[in-house]
This record gives structure tokens, sequence and C-alpha cells, in this order.
């Protein structure tokens, strides 16, 4: 059953990664785009832990981290960079 | 088999949010709207992922509660990421089917 | 004393607890250094916080939290039902909800708050912190939302904040 549950959610969560991606070659604007992004990059940290019970292996752990890390401090700053045109201020 | 049946369970739900949230993005016809999957669905849809993932490893190789600060992680920032790109797209001036607000302080600072 | 040395005992809490997390143990070495840091990472960011955060009432604290996360589980079945069913019924608007609430920390923990629960994303606290813009996905009584968000949400933090 967890092998079946594991394979369902690889191909949902692959899905979204997809829909994700498409979403940010479409556009048609610059948020749509940073949303694009910002899912994408959640949607990775949920595939890596996904990947991380797969394996029966914790070492993923700090990538799933680093990544909703980076990818937050990405979203912030692209969002500041359309609000105001600078990201320090 | 309790065990195998809950983790099972929470990632299920997950990887659905996760979808539903993607899906969301994909096909709501404006910005504002697109905003609310990714927002709320795909946050939760991690949080089911890493509370299986807790349980898992709980099980299998003793306490593991470090998902616990991605979930955090993730609750605490989502609404801050969401609350700033409509705060760009009010600036921008994004359509709406939402007749926007006139006289909000829309990217005034 | 106590308050020189520790002048935010949450945040402290939450990074000491954050450290052993990270290093997944809790070994006398790491509660330690941990400890340390718990002390040393509040005193160098003191100067940032101008008002101070006192918790009056925990157990309205609590009550709150769990009132939140059940809505959050609640907004996603409704998320997921409206963005599944057919787009072109939806009635997005938006809302500005009128705040009470003063300090800064209540009106960010407010918006975070509606943006994770029904159908509602936050949008703009204007810069004088007195409404939020409130945007809503589908929504039939703007004014019933506005004061089902303020009874729900703002009147906990406003007893909480006692502000």
């Amino acid at each position: 059953m967890l092998v079946f549950a594991i394979t369902v959610s690889f191909g949902a969560v692959g899905l979204a990664l997809l829909l994700a991606a498409w979403r940010l070659v479409r556009g048609p604007d610059l948020p749509d785009r940073i949303l694009a992004l910002d899912t994408l990059y959640i949607s990775a940290v949920a595939l890596i832990v996904l990947a991380g019970i797969a394996w029966r292996t914790q070492v993923y752990f700090e990538a799933a981290l680093l990544i909703a890390l980076m990818g937050f401090v990405g979203t912030v700053a692209l969002a500041l960079y359309v609000a105001r045109g600078d990201v320090m201020h | 088999m309790l065990l195998e049946t809950a983790v099972s369970f929470f990632l299920l739900v997950g990887a659905f949010f996760t979808l539903v949230g993607a899906i969301g993005l994909a096909r709501l016809p404006d910005f504002y709207m697109r905003l609310h999957g990714p927002t709320k669905a795909t946050t939760l849809g991690v949080g089911g992922t890493l509370t299986a993932s807790m349980i898992y490893f709980t099980a299998v190789e003793g306490t593991s509660l470090h998902e616990l600060l991605i979930t955090l992680f993730l609750f605490v920032t989502a609404p801050v990421s969401a609350n700033l790109l409509a705060r760009a797209a009010l600036r921008l001036k994004l359509r709406s089917r939402a007749p926007l607000p006139e006289a909000s302080g829309a990217g005034r600072d | 004393m106590m308050r020189r040395w520790l002048p935010h005992p949450v945040t402290s809490c939450v990074l000491l607890v954050a450290w052993l997390l990270l290093n997944r143990s809790a070994d006398a070495g790491h509660v330690l250094l941990g400890a340390l840091l718990a002390v040393a990472i509040p005193l160098a960011v003191r100067r940032f916080f101008h008002r101070p955060v006192r918790l009056r009432r925990p157990r309205a604290a609590v009550r709150l939290a769990l009132v939140v996360l059940w809505d959050i589980v609640r907004a996603n079945v409704n998320v997921a039902r409206l963005v599944l069913g057919p787009p072109a019924r939806l009635r997005p608007v938006f809302v500005e909800v009128p705040l009470d609430v003063e300090h800064p920390i209540a009106v960010a923990l407010l918006a975070s708050i509606v943006t994770m629960t029904p159908g509602t994303v936050s949008c703009d606290p204007s810069t004088d912190r007195r409404r939020i813009l409130v945007h809503a996905l589908d929504v039939d009584d703007p004014d019933r939302l506005a004061r089902e968000i303020k009874s729900r949400y703002e009147r906990p933090l406003q007893e909480i904040f006692a502000c």
C-alpha cells in the first residue's frame, strides 16, 4: 500500500510541477511568472521529501530545507523588485 | 500496518493538495484568483507530505521531528510572499475580474 | 537582570528548539551551543524591535492557534472544491477591512492568518495600518466576510496583544 501511495504521490507532484512550469512559460504577466516559480520550488520540496521516503534516507532533508529558504528569498526579492523597482531601500 | 495506513493517507492528502494548488495556478482566470491556489493548497500539500515523512522516519529510525522546521517555515513564509506578490500585481494594475479598489494605497510607499 | 539578558524569551525558546531540531540531537553540547545562540541572537537584533511584544493571554493564544489550524484545513477543502469546479461561477471581490488592532506584529499576524484561511488573501496592509485589503475567491456578501474576519481573528488578537 505504501508503494502504491508513493507512486501516486510522485505522479501527482510531478504533474503539479509541469502545471507550474506551464504557467511559468505562459505568463502572461511578471507576477504570474514569479508565482509559478514559487509554486515550483514548494512542489520541489514535496518531491524531495517524497524521494527521501521512497529511498528510506534522510540525507536529502537539508536540500529540501535549503530550497525552501532560497525559494522564499528569491520570491521576496523578485516581488519587491516588481513592486518598487529596487530590492533594498 | 496502522502506521503504513497513516503514512499513505498523509502522502495522498499531501499530493492531492499540491496538485490542486498547481491546477488552480494553471486554470483560474486572473492573477488575484490564481494567487489562492499555491498559497493555501500547496502549503498544506507539502505539510501533508512532511507529516507523512515525520511519521515514517519516526517509525523506522526513531524520533524524527526536523521536518517540522520546513513545515513551520513554509507556513510562516507563504503569506509573506503572497502579500508581496499581490502588492506587486496591484502596483502593475493587472486586470482583475473583481473590481479593483479605487483609493487603496497600492504600491504607494 | 532577566530583562537585560533575555529581552525576548519566546524568540529565544524558538531559536533553541530550531537549533536542536536542525542538529537532530539533544546532547549536552548542542543544548549548550543552542542556548548560547538563543541568548546572543536576540541581543544582537534587539534594536530592530521598537515595541516589545507582551503576551497577555497565553490561553487565548493557544485557542486562536487551534481555530486557525482548523480553518486552514477547512479553507483547503473549500479552495479545492472551488478550483476544481467551473471557474466561470466564481464571484471574486476585493473587500477592505478596517482595523482596530494597532500593534505592528498583530497587524502582520492578522494579515498572515487571513491569507491562510477560507478563500481570502490579504493584499495590501495600507501604510497607515488602519485597514487591510482582502481578496476573496468566492463571496456573496462582502460585509459578512469583513465582520467574520473581525470577530473570528481580530478580536482574539486584540485580547492577546492587549491593545
